[in-house]
């Protein structure tokens, strides 16, 4: 047999038909879906009297415009976002999925909800209407974002058209320094291969600093592959996974805990498997980054200054050149100079249970620079609980965050929680695009714990010098 | 799905790179349960000032670019989220062709499920197409799918790839679901196979 990436196992055990022409029918095994990029699809299904082919294997779970304020399983204000709401509840009780609305305890962003839940599990082809998908890569599935087209297909079918992508294995060696997280990690392998530099693979992470994160480290590496163009991202299953998927509520018990163990310990790529790119990063090299422009893949070391556009080449000099125009920022500007209004702590990227103790273990005793406002949003009804029991709850109240309830929230601006013209955040999301944050809202992409550092002093900062 | 074959058009030049879903068409127009209708706010920030009044230098608001059927951009078209709303913009814009270097991955495959033709050719080419659109209405690019050339008004043609099935799809207007559900048979021995190999799934 010819040597195997963990990405050829996985395609090769979801094949249901490939054509002579090479297309391929892959099997899906876990569909999530939310309620903006789905009512088309069911609406499509209804339309041609079609059922939903396995509304076992399908999770719904509204997120991306909730609001993240009391009150909101009483009465959505903004009307269309109640109606998409709405769509997703008939829909999911119509069609007999499984269903977590605001109500339940276990409602939060559909990649934190998925895991948490022991949905995904490894080894599984895992999709989503959503391009962070990605994020479930870290425990060796399959996982990408689909349009909504593709979401109705894959309820009519529970499958995929699709060609195979090239493979790409991004190594990360040695160890990470104090005060680099998983977020340095991805989105310094970002600024290494450019936002389209992933275009046409899937990116396997390995190296001693993948090994060495937790689930949700790993997390937080494959949530941002997209933003590298990759189709995933994917992180071979361990220890690591095993211990964090064992006992979650649909994760496989006794016998056929056994059975899949056998399984997914086979999920590794082989020693001599062919790569089409190869890139590696050095973990000692990597430092705390943040972004200055208005793409992902405008990333630098805290310590670094503002480019300028004629410090790039090619379409990036222009490029450069509006996004310092739309960030305010001058070329030479010392990073840690600029001063922010705006902290927001959460999103798929880092919301989860890890992301809330780094930001808390920052602030603790502490308070936000006055003037500054600051939201920390957990990504799920679980999260937010079990900070609460762990008491990080009072020091983000006590340092002067607000403290919300479970959703998307500022990561994408969809629902209330937005930046008005002008308004400069700190975020823990992954997305510093134009306007994504609000109109002419400003968006500097780190990790939770420069997040709180920000807060803290009242402009992007060093952690290190708070630690 | 509408039916592709060749379209003669005019085409609006964007030199801009990583243009994002979030440009092509904002968050606040992901609301809607409908397909259509998204065509006024396609590139609704770069398009319309803070009134709702449109700016004048953006391509799409020049006279002579206001029906354009192609469009030209820079690498990395599409980036971002997988908000098919995106395609669903542009096609309601009236646009069936987008011309770029590169396109992301999710966003090229949105295109063909709504009947536009992404196409992606050497920088040297988008740049001589820009040009040529740069001439404004009376400078028509055609696009021949089926013969898998873009040719200029000056008469210079490229060939461009495209997946065959992709294209037969295009071409014939074919809704993938009903062609999916034809290998049912398929799926079902894929599946009762899994049920025993993988119980846990
Ligand atoms: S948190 Fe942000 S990136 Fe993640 S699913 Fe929600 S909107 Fe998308």
């Amino acid at each position: 047999m010819s040597p195997k990436t963990l990405y050829d196992k996985i395609w090769d055990a979801h094949v249901a038909h490939e054509a002579d022409d090479g297309t391929t029918l892959l099997y899906i095994d876990r569909h999530l879906v939310h309620e903006v990029t789905s009512p088309q699809a069911f609406e499509g299904l209804r339309l041609a009297s079609r059922k939903v082919h396995a509304p076992d294997k399908t999770i719904a779970v509204p997120d991306h415009n909730v609001p993240t304020t009391e009150g909101r399983d009483v009465f959505i204000e903004n009307e269309e976002s109640r109606i998409q709401v709405e769509a997703l509840d008939t829909n999911a009780r119509e069609f007999g999925l499984h269903y977590y609305p605001v109500t339940d305890i276990r409602q939060g962003i559909v990649h934190i909800v998925g895991p948490e839940q022991g949905w995904t599990l490894p080894g599984m082809t895992v999709v989503c209407g959503d391009s962070h998908t990605a994020t479930h890569g870290a425990f060796g599935a399959l996982a990408h974002g689909i349009g909504t087209s593709e979401v109705e297909h894959v309820l009519a079918t529970q499958t995929l058209i699709q060609t195979k992508s090239k493979n790409m294995k991004v190594e990360i060696t040695g160890k990470l320094a104090p005060g680099v997280t998983a977020k340095d990690i991805t989105l310094a392998v970002i600024g290494k291969i450019g936002t389209a530099g992933g275009t046409g693979y899937v990116i396997e992470y390995c190296g001693e600093a993948i090994r060495d994160l937790s689930m949700e480290g790993r997390m937080t590496v494959c949530n941002m592959a997209i933003e590298g163009g990759a189709r995933a991202g994917l992180i071979a299953p361990d220890e690591t996974t095993f211990d964090y998927v064992k006992g979650r509520p649909h994760a496989p018990k006794g016998a056929q805990w056994e059975a899949a163990l056998t399984w997914w310990k086979t999920l590794k790529s082989d020693d001599d498997a062919h790569w089409d790119k190869v890139v590696t990063l050095k973990g000692e090299d990597i430092a705390p980054v943040v972004t200055w422009g208005t793409s992902p893949e405008d990333v630098l070391p805290i310590t670094a200054s503002v480019p300028a556009p004629e410090d790039f080449t090619g379409g990036k000099v222009d490029a450069a050149r509006r996004s310092l125009e739309y960030m305010g920022l001058k070329p030479g500007t010392p990073l840690s100079e600029v001063a922010i209004d705006t902290v927001f702590i959460g999103s798929c990227t880092n919301g989860r249970i890890e992301d809330l103790r780094a930001a808390a273990a920052i602030l603790k005793g502490r308070k936000i620079k006055e003037g500054i406002r600051a939201m920390v949003v957990p990504g799920s009804g679980l999260v937010r609980a079990q900070a609460e029991e762990e008491g990080l709850a009072d020091i983000f109240t006590e340092a002067g965050f607000e403290w919300r309830l479970a959703g998307c929230s500022m990561c994408l601006a969809m629902n209330p929680d937005q930046l008005a013209p002008g308004e400069r955040c700190a975020a823990t999301s992954n997305r510093n695009f134009e306007g994504r944050q609000g109109r002419g809202g400003r968006t500097h992409l780190l990790s939770p714990a420069m997040a709180a550092a920000a807060a803290v002093t009242g402009h992007l900062t060093d952690v290190r010098e708070l630690m | 799905m509408e039916k592709f074959t060749t379209i003669t058009g005019v085409a609006a030049p964007m030199p801009m790179i990583n243009v994002d879903t979030d440009m092509i068409i904002p968050k606040q127009f992901l609301k809607t349960i409908k397909r259509t209708g998204l065509g006024v706010n396609l590139f609704d920030e770069m398009r319309y000032d803070d009134d709702g009044n449109e700016i004048p230098d953006f391509v799409l608001n020049k006279p002579q670019y206001r029906n354009a059927e192609i469009l030209i951009a820079g690498e990395n078209f599409g980036c971002g989220s997988s908000r098919e709303h995106a395609p669903w913009a542009i096609k309601d814009f009236g646009i069936r062709c987008v011309i770029a270097p590169s396109f992301a991955d999710i966003f090229y495959n949105n295109c063909f499920k709504n009947g536009i033709l992404p196409i992606a050719l050497p920088q040297e080419q988008v740049d001589a197409l820009m040009n040529d659109a740069g001439k404004g209405e009376n400078a028509r690019i055609t696009v021949d799918l089926e013969a898998q050339t873009v040719t200029t008004s000056d008469g210079e043609s490229f060939p461009f790839e495209v997946d065959a099935f992709k294209k037969h799809c295009l071409l014939e207007g074919l809704d993938d679901i009903a062609l999916t559900l034809e290998k049912q048979a398929s799926i079902q021995s894929y599946e009762s196979r899994i049920a025993v190999e993988r119980p846990w799934v």
